[in-house]
């Protein structure tokens, strides 16, 4: 990747007027939004607004839904991720993704990582994985605990490593972009604080989209936040503008906790 | 502090339970509406519990049944006579043991003698005192069953070659070493179990790969419409279709057109082929959808394909499944007759077949052929080969059940 584009405020994902169906459903009416590189982004908003859905249209994972139906343009690096010549393969590669329940593969520790780099031909196996493992497992702040059972199965960790394990494995395939799905919902509150002391140090190296319900985490981890209501972007800025002084009626009533 | 206010609390509770406890949940003190409830529990419980009881007790009938006649199939009496290898035996069999025992003993030894002296020409003017397998006839009424059929002439003379120690019963490995035969003492079940094992295996190599990739392409590939929806209806019917059918199926297409022969282990293993296809396909999807969407959206969103994701993530994890369902399916293939007839595998066949073209017939349809025959000796090798086939597939079904709690694994 150019390595000029990761500096301050430059855009990472534009996406300019996105529309989604599902089957006759809009769920999402038309989005303009532009996430900046090396950025912590949130997506907040209550449930059944359109926030996941979002989320997903940045790695295509909404494909996999036969009757989801997209219309607008989602520019990763300038280059349209809906273009007929892309390979979603080759894109998931680029635009990484951390799920809401922690997902590994009921595979050794060492295999969940190992996985990606080698079906996408990263490294081989032998002592490049055996670094690369390493050093993606040291950057989820894991290695300390699992360094000893590394052929355990990664099912067997507690759910706040477990999640920490999915982030490693993320990022084993150097990703430009970190997709997080309320990656903490499952999480207890030790856990999460982990996991969010984790995110900014990836922010170094990594763009993140976090969509969550905990407004809290949002106001703590981002630098900037959307609030989206019933499939509209109502809002987008700093993330401390946002929570302290929201210019929309409805984002200071969902922020203050009189509904949603 | 603390103590006290749990103190008060729990002095509030008491009061607040005195008034509901008496009024309701003490036993002496119930409504008639608690006490049709508590009867109703009571009657529904007894009402299942029967059910078991029965469903038991037919089981344990049908068991000791089954063994009780199966059991004596497993003896063969023998008797011990002078055999007499003379030239004249190379010609008439009936020469080689004397008038008195030529009726006891049995009739099918006793015409493979000739064959016997043409590969051991050296035995050809010599004598021996030997067991030899029993008549039928006679091997029924040692062992006391009624309608024996032994002539009282020769009871007599049983009677007195036990006296002089010449009669004895031994394991009747023929059983299981010998196919059909017309005389029952030497029936036995190897060509059956040889024939439904080439058959099983056709079965299995042309039902499981078939049903388990058809599975893995409607479930995990093709996209979800009108069409591949009729697929799915259909095959859901087939497997409820009378078994027979697959028969007339089996006979037009594999028979009929394509010219398979008659009778052979590769009609009667295409056919229940067939059969097993539905099963295997809708366990195999069943099992695939067990596994959690979670594990396919961690291998998508690591950039593997449709394919990767299946093969490396999806199948492993849903293998145990299918091996159970495919498992169950050709234990039931195995058990299966009335396909069979049509392609004309209820057949008297003495011989194993030696490759998947030679006629053969199967396990269950021997267990047919016998229970039709007339004679005693036949009733107890039906019941044991029915024992015999229940083994087998009780052990099959034991280890599908084994797999599937391996399968139990959390994710």
């Amino acid at each position: 990747m150019k390595s000029d584009l990761k500096t301050d405020n430059s855009t990472k994902i534009s996406i300019r007027d996105l529309k989604l169906w599902y089957g006759d459903f809009e769920a999402l009416h038309g989005i303009d939004l532009d996430i900046l590189s090396g950025k912590i982004t949130a997506f907040i908003g209550p449930s059944g607004c359109g926030k996941s859905t979002f989320l997903r249209t940045m790695n295509r994972m909404n494909d996999r839904i036969p009757s989801c139906r997209v219309e607008g343009q989602i520019l990763l690096e300038g280059q349209d991720i809906y273009a007929p010549e892309v390979d979603v393969v080759q894109l998931r590669t680029h635009v990484g993704m951390v799920f809401q329940k922690p997902n590994p593969f009921p595979k050794s520790i060492y295999e969940n990582i190992a996985y990606a780099p080698r079906i996408h031909g990263l490294v081989s196996d032998g002592p490049d994985m055996d670094a690369l493992v390493e050093t993606s497992l040291r950057k989820a702040s894991i290695w300390n605990e699992v360094k000893d059972k590394l052929q355990q199965p990664g099912t067997a960790l507690s759910g706040g490593q477990q999640q920490r394990l999915c982030i490693a494995r993320t990022i084993a395939v150097k990703p430009d972009v970190i997709l997080m799905d309320e990656p903490c919902s499952a999480l207890d509150p030790i856990a999460t604080a982990k996991i969010e002391e984790l995110m900014d140090e990836l922010k170094e190296e990594f763009t993140i989209v976090i969509v969550t319900h905990n407004m809290q985490q949002a106001a703590r981890v981002s630098d900037h936040t959307a609030y989206f209501y019933l499939g509209d972007l109502i809002e987008y800025g700093d993330t401390q503008t946002i929570f302290t002084a929201p210019k929309h009626q409805k984002t200071e009533d969902y922020i203050t906790g009189r509904f949603g | 502090m603390n103590n006290r206010v749990d103190m008060d609390n729990q002095t509030d509770m008491n009061q607040l339970t005195e008034v509901t406890k008496t009024a309701s949940f003490m036993n002496n003190n119930k409504s008639d509406r608690q006490i049709k409830r508590k009867r109703a529990d009571r009657r529904f419980h007894w009402y299942g519990f029967t059910a078991i009881a029965m469903a038991l007790a037919f089981l344990v009938f049908f068991f000791v049944d089954i063994i009780g006649q199966a059991l004596p199939a497993f003896d063969q009496t023998e008797v011990h006579v002078t055999v007499n290898y003379t030239k004249a035996a190379t010609k008439n069999y009936n020469k080689a043991v004397d008038k008195s025992v030529r009726r006891i003993v049995s009739r099918a030894w006793l015409r493979s003698i000739p064959q016997y002296l043409e590969a051991h020409p050296e035995m050809i003017g010599t004598s021996h005192d030997e067991w030899v397998p029993a008549d039928s006839r006679v091997d029924q009424f040692i062992k006391e069953h009624d309608g024996h059929g032994l002539k009282s002439k020769y009871q007599r003379t049983v009677k007195e070659m036990q006296q002089e120690n010449r009669v004895r019963s031994v394991f009747n490995t023929t059983l299981f070493t010998r196919g059909d035969s017309k005389l029952p003492e030497y029936a036995g079940i190897w060509a059956a179990a040889v024939g439904s094992v080439f058959t099983l295996l056709i079965t299995m190599l042309v039902a499981v790969p078939i049903g388990v990739m058809t599975a893995i392409y409607l479930e995990e590939f093709a996209a979800d419409n009108r069409f591949t929806r009729l697929i799915e209806v259909n095959i859901n019917n087939l497997a409820a279709i009378p078994s027979i059918l697959y028969g007339l199926l089996g006979l037009a297409i594999f028979i009929s057109f394509f010219g398979v022969p008659r009778s052979s282990a590769l009609a009667g293993g295409l056919t229940l082929a067939l059969m097993t296809l539905p099963v295997i396909i809708i366990t195999t999807r069943a099992s695939l959808r067990a596994v959690p969407e979670s594990i396919r959206e961690a291998a998508y969103g690591l950039g593997a394909s449709n394919l990767q994701t299946t093969w490396h993530h999806v199948l492993p994890l849903a293998m145990p499944g299918i091996l159970t369902g495919s498992i169950i399916g050709l234990a039931q293939a195995m058990g299966e007759t009335a396909p069979l007839i049509i392609v004309g595998m209820m057949a008297y066949i003495p011989d194993a077949p030696t490759s998947i073209l030679d006629a053969t017939t199967v396990l269950p349809a021997q267990v047919y052929t016998w229970s039709t025959e007339s004679l005693r000796g036949y009733s107890e090798r039906t019941a044991a080969g029915i024992l015999v086939l229940l083994t087998v597939l009780l052990s099959l079904n034991a280890l599908a059940v084994k797999l599937r709690n391996r399968a139990q694994q959390t994710w």
